[in-house]
């Protein structure tokens, strides 16, 4: 419950839709103007010359250099080679996670085998890894994948293994009652019934692995990507190029909760009367 | 239906998951597959373990780790508590901050990191801030629903039998939107222990854990590394189970507000 807290912060107070663009030009304001202040007071900063200008660009020096190094292509490159990066051990973590939670939770046997193993890897910050599967697997794109999958399947088993544990036990009867065989009762009771807590363990795995991809991507030394973007950059004191990365980082982050998880959530389980929407 | 063979059919079970594990790790060490350097036995990593308890250096290390995190971690309570609380009891406070703490929590800590090198230097102050950043989202968030989600009635309740603003947040919300609270902290120490890690290795220093991973990648110190894997998982651990969960019995369990979770 306290999980799905995170991250669906949306805004309280729909305007009532009477005059629907008035209403809507208000929200588009309202949400505007903290930016608008925040963006003032840095320009103010930028501007006064408090901080060399090289380290605190002016915000239009940003947005220049955003709108040279996406027409140049660059900027598209490296957000490509990144997404594909989060998507392949995105993947991983999705087919393992949810295999082995469920194999947690529906075989006793598997639970106890497999309990202490995932709670003993799972402290440890994924990062901390990193220098081992660098050593293990060398610099590159093998070893990003493999440790972005790896760290975000545990936010996948354990909700998937709560969820599966979770499901009433009385539609679990009642269906069996009712003649269904274990196919069925797995695919019409189990995994429905699982499907909230998974769902929220991806999202949960998708935010973890986005977050660690960037920083994989500055120590695996990878010639493409975001995290290596901004970290070339400080090489050469290009802090506008740095913000201009940040950005595009900030723009997907906020895209794969928004248009990802939250359509994925309204199809299924908000469809299904599961949880409200 | 409970058996009472059941629990410590369990425990064996785990028993023998982990030294199996262990066993397939060790044999693979052994056996000369991979270079031993890269690869360590178990008996090397736990002598290189004793080796820097002994020494005192890996003690710094982690003192270093933990001095970081628990700045960064101290200053995101400080920022996180108070401003869920106004954010979810003043409309305008709500409306000014929220769309900024929607915009800025998609961005990773770590992609900070380099920017923030460049305007600290490498070193405590730029690892205290990331962890700050990393911790005070969680909280922020996490009270603010907290603190809307307290029940109504409790409200009107407390105003009924007469107790003033003060009395109403103390003795009304904020033990009201306590479980959420504690949720949230919880959720920004684990972000916290993992931005620190990766903080050091980053903006590397002399001392801390990350950094001492970070390190003895170079000289391919595999047994090091290990160790100070060990000491991250263990002191995450001691944490997560330990200190919060102490926190959370002593608070909203024992009020009773929430159920004891098993495991």
């Amino acid at each position: 419950m306290t999980f799905a807290a995170q991250g669906t912060a949306t805004l309280s107070g729909d305007v009532p839709a009477s005059p629907a663009a008035d209403g809507r030009l208000r929200v588009v304001a309202r949400n505007a103007f903290p930016f608008l202040v925040v963006g003032g007071i840095w320009e103010i900063l930028a501007h006064a010359g408090v901080f060399p200008a090289l380290l605190f660009p002016t915000l239009e020096r940003v947005a220049v250099t955003f709108v040279k190094l996406t027409v140049s292509g660059i900027l598209p490159l490296h957000a490509l080679e990144t997404l594909a990066r989060l998507l392949s051990g995105f993947a991983l973590a999705a087919v393992f996670g949810v295999a082995i939670g469920l194999l947690m939770g529906r075989s006793r046997r598997m639970e106890d085998y497999l309990l202490p193993l995932v709670s003993a890897l799972a402290p440890i910050p994924g990062l901390a890894y990193t220098p081992l599967f660098l050593l293990w697997f060398g610099p590159g794109n093998v070893t990003s994948v493999l440790l972005v999958g790896f760290v975000s399947s545990f936010a996948v088993i354990y909700n998937t293994w709560t969820g599966v544990k979770a499901v009433k036990e009385i539609w679990l009867r009642a269906a069996q009652s009712m003649g269904a065989d274990d196919r069925r009762l797995f695919r019409k009771v189990i995994l429905p019934g699982a499907l909230p807590y998974i769902l929220s363990g991806l999202r949960l795995g998708l935010a973890q692995a986005w977050r660690i991809l960037v920083a994989v991507e500055m120590l695996a030394a990878v010639h493409w990507g975001l995290g290596w973007l901004i970290f070339g950059a400080r090489e050469f004191l290009n802090t506008d190029a740095m913000l201009a990365g940040i950005a595009v980082i900030a723009i997907i982050g906020l895209a794969l909760e928004r248009l990802v998880f939250k359509r994925l959530e309204d199809y299924t389980v908000v469809r299904w009367g599961m949880v409200a929407a | 239906m409970i058996d009472t063979g059941a629990p410590i059919r369990s425990l064996r079970r785990g028993a023998v998951a982990l030294l199996a594990a262990a066993a397939v790790y060790e044999a693979v060490a052994r056996s000369g597959m991979f270079p031993a350097a890269l690869f360590p036995t178990i008996p090397t990593i736990l002598a290189t373990l004793v080796d820097m308890l002994a020494d005192g250096s890996m003690l710094l290390h982690a003192a270093y780790t933990l001095y970081r995190v628990l700045v960064g971690f101290g200053g995101a309570v400080l920022i996180g508590v108070p401003l869920g609380v106004l954010m979810a009891r003043f409309a305008p406070v709500e409306r000014f901050f929220m769309p900024l703490v929607t915009a800025l929590m998609p961005i990773p800590s770590f992609s900070l990191v380099p920017l923030f090198m460049l305007w600290f230097g490498i070193g405590d102050v730029t690892t205290i801030l990331i962890v700050l950043y990393a911790a005070t989202f969680p909280i922020t968030i996490n009270t603010w629903s907290g603190v809307r989600a307290v029940n109504p009635l409790w409200l009107r309740a407390a105003g009924a039998m007469g107790a003033d603003e003060t009395a109403l947040f103390r003795k009304v919300i904020i033990p009201g939107a306590f479980p959420f609270i504690i949720t949230g902290v919880r959720q920004a120490f684990l972000r916290a222990w993992i931005a620190v890690v990766g903080a050091e290795m980053i903006a590397a220093s002399d001392w801390g854990l990350g950094w001492v991973i970070f390190d003895s990648k170079e000289f391919l110190n595999t047994d090091v590394m290990m160790a100070a894997l060990v000491v991250i998982g263990l002191l995450g651990y001691v944490f997560e189970r330990l200190v919060f969960g102490a926190v959370e019995r002593a608070t909203v369990l024992r009020w009773g507000m929430v159920r004891q979770a098993k495991g």
